[in-house]
């Protein structure tokens, strides 16, 4: 049977079915960052920023940007009623002590037990950069990551073991994929959802890996 | 009596010396102590230490100190940015040394450092590239990282206000590492917008004590530049 992948608005909404109301919740540069624009009616949900803001909010109307006030990718943002500013101590203190509910990263490879490879290819000649991604996908209660299950070369970006250089081992809970939603587990890989189609015995083919029911 | 104001930016800055660490505030360019930045260039200290999150947007600021060829190492979490072909050029031909470190070990690094703390054992980076040779250790089940302080001879932050005493407030999200840069250098400028009298700024309110801060100096308001992403077509 034919299946179809997720949009990219279908993987943000269904990351976002999936963050509880209260939740104190960092969005990861890139993709993560539209899981805002889904979170379902009725829930509110307290975004945190690594350079010291809580209750971020979305991007000012144009012609109203201001530059002291930005998110993690350096882009204009608000401030939401009942928000607040700190400092990078405090910020990154938040994240390691626990306090942050979700985060929700992108990601080169994931493995099954849930090391992280996100900040790095290791190409020789790249300038490396890591920011705020090791302290996020170890300090958060929950890391999820949101990610195309495959490569362009059609690659699985889940695997046994990352090749690339890792930003932290066995810390990933969740993956959210344009085909399914899996679970880490220190057993291995099991299945949360697939899209509408796509068995669980076809995904293990797709990835190589076994999944558990 | 005490007066932290300073009546230029070339008097605050006078006594920086060769071979200094300079901790630099900002996040992108929120933050970002542009003016205190050119003043230094124009003091002159060279084979200097930087700190600071990133390494420079652009041609001006950060850029224009790097590119001045006085700037010997940068530490920092997250030098490439879309704007940020000097640091980029300096480092793929070798002229700068880079010292990448996870954001929240540069904050923690510099806290340690102004609170007097030797080292402290932090489970970010266990077991990736950036743990290597460092001391480990595992305390009630979980891994760690054993990481230094990291001490700055002068500190130049941006902040929004301040009064003689060297009290500080700050505007939005360019507080960022201000006030842990502060308190981890030994002589630390702030920029501000707005004098106060003493008194003026709410006891409740201030973010930084003066008695981390060195001298402040009065600029003119500028807006905060845009810098570091793409922006859409």
């Amino acid at each position: 049977m034919a299946y179809q992948k997720r949009t990219k608005d279908q993987l943000a909404a269904r990351v976002a079915q999936d963050i509880h109301d209260g939740a104190y919740v960092n969005l990861g540069i890139g993709m993560p960052t539209a899981v805002a624009n889904h979170i379902p009616a009725g829930r509110e949900v307290i975004l945190q920023s690594e350079n010291g803001i809580l209750g971020m909010g979305p991007a000012p109307a144009e012609g109203q940007e201001d530059y002291d006030l930005i998110n993690a990718g350096k882009q204009p943002v608000t401030l939401l009623p009942g928000g607040a500013y700190f400092h990078h101590a405090d910020s990154f203190a938040m994240m390691r002590g626990g306090h942050i509910d979700i985060c929700v990263l992108g990601a080169f490879q994931v493995s099954a037990r849930g090391d992280l490879a996100n900040w790095s290819t290791g190409e020789p000649g790249a300038i490396p950069a890591v920011g705020g991604a090791m302290d996020l996908a170890i300090g958060a209660r929950q890391t999820w990551v949101m990610m195309d299950l495959l490569t362009k070369k059609g690659e699985s970006k889940v695997v046994e073991r990352c090749g690339y250089p890792l930003t932290g081992i066995a810390c990933v809970k969740r993956i959210y994929t344009e085909l399914c939603t899996l679970e880490c587990t220190p057993q291995g890989l099991k299945l949360v959802d697939t899209v509408d189609g796509l068995t669980r015995e076809e995904l293990e083919k797709l990835i190589n890996l076994p999944i558990a029911a | 009596m005490i007066d932290k104001i300073a009546p230029s930016i070339a008097e605050a800055l006078a006594g920086v010396k060769d071979g200094s660490t300079v901790l630099i505030g900002g996040f992108g360019t929120s933050g970002i102590p542009g003016e205190l930045i050119d003043g230094l260039i124009a003091q002159g200290a060279k084979d200097l230490t930087v700190v600071n999150n990133n390494a420079g947007n652009a041609d001006y600021g950060l850029a224009a100190l790097l590119k001045s060829g006085r700037v010997r190492k940068i530490i920092c979490s997250f030098p490439r940015q879309v704007d940020s072909h000097v640091f980029d050029d300096l480092y793929r031909s070798g002229k700068i040394e880079l010292e990448l470190v996870p954001q929240g070990n540069l904050a923690e690094r510099m806290r340690a450092a102004g609170a007097g703390i030797g080292a402290f054992f932090c489970p970010t980076s266990y077991g990736t590239e950036l743990a290597k040779g460092k001391e480990t250790r595992e305390i009630d089940g979980k891994q760690y990282v054993l990481e230094y302080p990291i001490h700055g001879d002068v500190a130049l932050i941006k902040a929004e206000a301040g009064d003689r005493w060297g009290n500080l407030v700050y505007r939005k999200a360019a507080r960022n590492f201000g006030p842990v840069m502060a308190a981890a250098a030994k002589h630390t400028v702030a920029s501000v917008y707005e004098i106060k009298q003493l008194g003026e700024l709410d006891p409740e309110e201030i973010v930084t004590p003066g008695i981390y801060v060195g001298k402040i100096v009065k600029i003119p308001r500028v807006a905060t530049q845009a810098g570091g992403f793409r922006k859409a077509a």
